[in-house]
């Protein structure tokens, strides 16, 4: 049967023959590498690999990775990868999807693979615009963004796709940012999960959103703003010297000054990824006043869908034998004796 | 007419066929009643047709004449293709059933009433002022009135049961009744009973013993007149082994029948929808031959569940009626795209919107052969009758497999709940057409290109998971063979082209059209589609009898068509087109053939009478 040798990949071996297309500068082409870098990583096999994706600058992913690959329609991808994962449950299937696609036009199937709990990993690129319809503003569009279709800065309140994603059931929350090296570790952790693995992805769009994210992903502020979600691990930011607490008054959380490294004694709280009170907490924490939270923010599984499919049709099919004929003549039947035919008419 | 009356003067004689129509509340039971009659009067060998009529609203208010179901049974001892015209027998439970159902009950034919539901209350409801049993509003017809609420109570009274439990047993007094009537074995009814009531054995006794009290009534009441025991002679059939089917049955089995002959697993995709959720719920307890089911978020991720299902090496196919269809339209281009088989199942019900969502209609067609963005074609295929859904699902198939293409089978409301008498196929019987995926490189030199077509345009099916042949699909136009991105003029061109040529192709690969009754050439030819068969063959076989010039045409594949069909019409100096929309398969005709093509149409969401194209005939022919 299967030869259990553990694949042996490069980087190179996920490329494929085609020319990429999106902009140059797009942060899309950082997480193509850091992808490619960590299939190799996690043992992936090409012939086992599918890359499933909606419509949008995300969605044209799959032409660029060397395995089994499915640009479907706007927003449907979950749809597609849960038929895809069903069929064969053996499939590593990899979601691709933007914040149109996965939290707008696809917003509904994304809450149903979340919540039954597919195996699959779900990369949604947030790049807080529409880029391949040019410009207008997304359903993660903070408000005020100026867009074609918002001209005097749009109005609408963003939706937060890990909370979402924390709202919908989800196991596994995660996030990154394009540009960042430790993408792949964030990546890693999502392949391992058994279950739907949802990676929110910040993604520059240097064409009509530039930027956008350079207040936590510049080198020279990310220490001060980026908080690293690491299971077992206090959460600390700014070389150690900040730390987010538990105010057990509103029951939220705070920032705190960590002195001379005693993050106990300012009360810093250790990051437990199983802990889902708190995972609801870090993705909402408000930019700014609070650091941005990244890395593997909530990670505990449950049965996948596919797992429960299959156990629940081995017990419907408990003790039945596949007979067509036996089918097909179920229920109440009577026969008519060849004599009884001799009087057929015309 | 002479036809069949069921009235005092007949009622001794065996008459050719017989309609009974079972009237009353949509909480009485009636479509259980029928269903239930359907399925003795089949066992008797008599040929039937049934027409369940039921409204929209699961409990409507009682008493009203909105929440009115009834079910309508044809059967005789000559060969039965529709549901019958008018009723001979009428079972009205209530004043609003007897209100709605009594102007469709032949002349002289005969009305039994339960009069313990004759109350103000309920006659207010049902708005008659005077109760009709009072004044001579139903002097047409035989009325046998009696108060069947008080007779069951009576013969349930030593079980015990509360009051409104004890009720519920009526229909099956009434069903007693009538198995009495038309002289039924009530011993497969009371089997039934003794096995749907396996858990509370007290509820089968009961409505055993309602069932017996109504047979007993029939046959020990001193009636004069109308309460005569009919008999209706067995048809003789070709001889077998017989079962009811009704659309919705066998579009199941026939798609599992369809995915076995291709060697394939099957996986359904699909979401609650009136009246397709039947073929999921059928599907759900089949699952040892392979099926998967999936109830989907919704319309559109039930279809594109089921191309992912395809894409992975499994026959994908989705069900729904005309709303749904509509939602799933964005992805069944995307499958005529990506050349995956797949099975679009409509069981059409009135349009638009919402519509009519428990009545019948064929207005679809349009949805089907043209309902989608770009030029993209899809075979059509329309079930005429719930046999011939099992032989259509396997031919839907066929196609889906043998040309890389989604197929729409088009059935209706009628078709999917409507029984009829089923000669049960042997599976040996049919070729079967299994798929070759592809496994290894096809342009020779190590690459695999997934749009390389064979000589009738068909690319290969490689399913992820293979090695060596990993490659990439998907909506936008794609380079010949590669598949790869490409939409330069002259690509799109030739795709496009190619698109349309494989699916024209098809054409020669289905049977030619034949004449299902009648001359292949003539002065009128009655050419129809779906469900209509029924009454369309037995108006021509009428005006056949009187002498008239006319065939019937029944058309299983509406796209493409069948090659020889334009040909065919052409030896006619007429050709009148009957359907349950506004003309959609008159404009296809026309369309195509550049013929007169003329349409019948109705779409009140009850089926044709044979009376009503029987005039249609007689007048295109005067």
């Amino acid at each position: 049967m299967n030869d259990m040798t553990p694949i042996q990949t490069t980087l190179k071996d996920w490329e494929t023959d085609q020319e990429v297309r999106w902009c140059p500068g797009c942060g899309d082409y950082a997480i193509l590498k850091a992808v490619q870098r960590t299939l190799p990583m996690v043992n992936a096999d090409p012939k086992n690999t599918v890359f499933v994706s909606g419509i949008g600058c995300s969605s044209r992913f799959p032409y660029y990775v060397e395995s089994y690959g499915f640009h479907t329609i706007h927003g449907r991808a979950p749809a597609f990868a849960t038929g895809i994962k069903l069929a064969n449950p053996d499939l590593d299937v990899w979601l691709v999807t933007g914040d149109g696609d996965g939290m707008s036009i696809g917003g509904n199937h994304t809450m149903h693979v979340l919540r039954r709990n597919l195996d699959c990993q779900i990369m949604l690129f947030n790049n807080e615009i529409y880029g391949l319809t040019k410009g207008q503003y997304s359903p993660t569009s903070r408000v005020g963004t100026n867009s074609p279709t918002s001209p005097i800065g749009s109005v609408d309140r963003p939706a937060l796709p890990c909370a979402f994603a924390l709202g919908a059931g989800a196991r596994f929350v995660a996030r990154g940012y394009d540009i960042s090296k430790d993408l792949p570790e964030v990546l890693i952790a999502a392949y391992n999960h058994k279950g739907a693995a949802f990676v929110e992805i910040f993604q520059n769009c240097i064409v009509y959103n530039k930027d956008r994210f350079d207040d936590f992903t510049q080198k020279k502020v990310a220490d001060d703003t980026q908080v690293w979600c690491r299971d077992g691990e206090p959460l600390l930011f700014a070389k150690g010297t900040q730390g987010l607490a538990l105010d057990c008054d509103t029951l939220s959380l705070k920032v705190v000054d960590v002195a001379d490294g005693d993050w106990q004694a300012a009360g810093v709280a250790v990051h437990n990824v199983k802990n889902r009170g708190l995972a609801h907490m870090l993705v909402e924490m408000p930019f700014g006043a609070f650091p941005m939270a990244l890395g593997v923010i909530y990670d505990d599984p449950r049965p996948t869908f596919e797992s429960e499919v299959v156990a629940e049709r081995a017990k419907l099919i408990e003790g039945k034998t596949a007979d067509l004929g036996k089918l097909l003549s179920k229920g109440q039947t009577w026969s008519v004796e060849p004599e009884a035919a001799h009087g057929l008419m015309d | 007419m002479l036809m069949n009356s069921v009235n005092r003067q007949e009622s001794q004689t065996s008459p050719e066929a017989v309609v009974v129509r079972f009237a009353g509340d949509s909480g009485d039971g009636m479509q259980l009643t029928g269903g239930q009659f359907t399925l003795s009067t089949a066992l008797a060998g008599n040929d039937l047709a049934t027409f369940p009529d039921f409204p929209a609203e699961i409990r409507a208010p009682q008493g009203t004449l909105f929440g009115v179901s009834a079910f309508q049974i044809n059967f005789g001892s000559s060969e039965i293709t529709t549901a019958g015209d008018a009723p001979d027998v009428l079972v009205a439970m209530n004043p609003a059933a007897l209100k709605t159902n009594v102007p469709a009950l032949k002349p002289g034919g005969l009305v039994i009433i339960d009069t313990g539901e004759f109350n103000k209350r309920n006659l207010e409801k049902a708005k008659y002022e005077v109760s009709p049993l009072d004044d001579d509003s139903l002097a047409k017809w035989d009325v046998l009135a009696f108060d069947i609420s008080a007779l069951t109570l009576e013969a349930v009274k030593p079980f015990g049961l509360g009051n409104k439990e004890a009720l519920r047993c009526k229909n099956m007094w009434t069903l007693g009744l009538a198995l009495w009537m038309f002289d039924r074995d009530r011993q497969p009814l009371i089997d039934w009973l003794k096995g749907k009531f396996a858990k509370n054995p007290i509820l089968a006794d009961a409505n055993i013993a309602a069932l017996n009290a109504g047979h007993a009534y029939g046959e020990t009441a001193e009636l004069a007149g109308p309460l005569k025991k009919l008999h209706v002679d067995p048809v003789p059939s070709e001889p077998g082994l017989y079962r009811t089917i009704t659309g919705a049955e066998a579009v199941s089995l026939g798609l599992v029948a369809g995915a076995q002959l291709a060697h394939l697993p099957m996986f359904f995709g699909g979401y609650p929808i009136t009246p397709a959720s039947a073929i999921l719920h059928n599907l759900v307890k089949m699952k040892e031959f392979g099926v998967t089911t999936f109830q989907a978020e919704d319309e559109i991720a039930a279809i594109c569940a089921a191309i992912g299902a395809s894409y992975a090496g499994h026959l994908g196919v989705t069900s729904s009626s005309g709303p749904g269809i509509a939602l799933k339209g964005e992805a069944m281009g995307l499958a005529v795209m990506t050349e995956l088989p797949l099975i679009i199942v409509n069981s059409q019900r009135g349009g638009p919107s919402t519509g009519l969502p428990t009545k019948t209609e064929q207005s679809d067609l349009y949805q089907a052969v043209y309902g989608r963005n770009g030029d993209a074609p899809i075979p059509v295929i329309a079930a005429r009758s719930p046999g011939d859904a099992f032989d259509c699902a396997i031919e839907a198939c066929r196609i889906a497999v043998q040309f890389m293409t989604p197929v729409i089978l088009l059935t209706d409301g009628y078709i999917g709940n409507a029984s009829e008498p089923w000669k049960v196929p042997d599976p040996a019987s049919y070729t079967p057409f299994p798929v070759t995926f592809l496994e290894e490189s096809n342009n020779g030199e190590g690459h695999v290109l997934p749009f390389k077509r064979d000589e009738r345009g068909v690319r290969p099916w490689i399913k992820p998971g293979t090695a060596g042949l990993m490659h990439r699909i998907g909506g936008i136009e794609k380079a010949i063979d590669t598949g790869n991105i490409d939409y330069a003029p002259q690509v799109h061109q030739a795709q496009t082209d190619a698109r349309k040529a494989k699916i024209d192709g098809v054409a020669k690969a289905i049977p030619a059209q034949d004449v299902c009754l009648g001359e292949d050439t003539g002065k009128l030819a009655v050419v129809g589609w779906g469900s209509t068969f029924g009454p369309i063959h037995q108006a021509v076989r009428r005006a056949r009898k009187k002498g008239l010039s006319v065939s019937h045409v029944h058309v299983r594949h509406i796209w493409p068509l069948p090659e020889n069909l334009g040909e065919l019409l052409k030896g006619f100096d007429k050709v009148l087109v009957p359907e349950m929309n506004t003309g959609q398969f008159k404009t296809v005709l026309r369309d195509q053939f550049l013929i007169d093509a003329q349409p019948l149409t109705k779409t009140s969401g009850q089926p044709f009478t044979i009376a009503e194209l029987e005039a249609a005939i007689e007048a295109k022919l005067a």
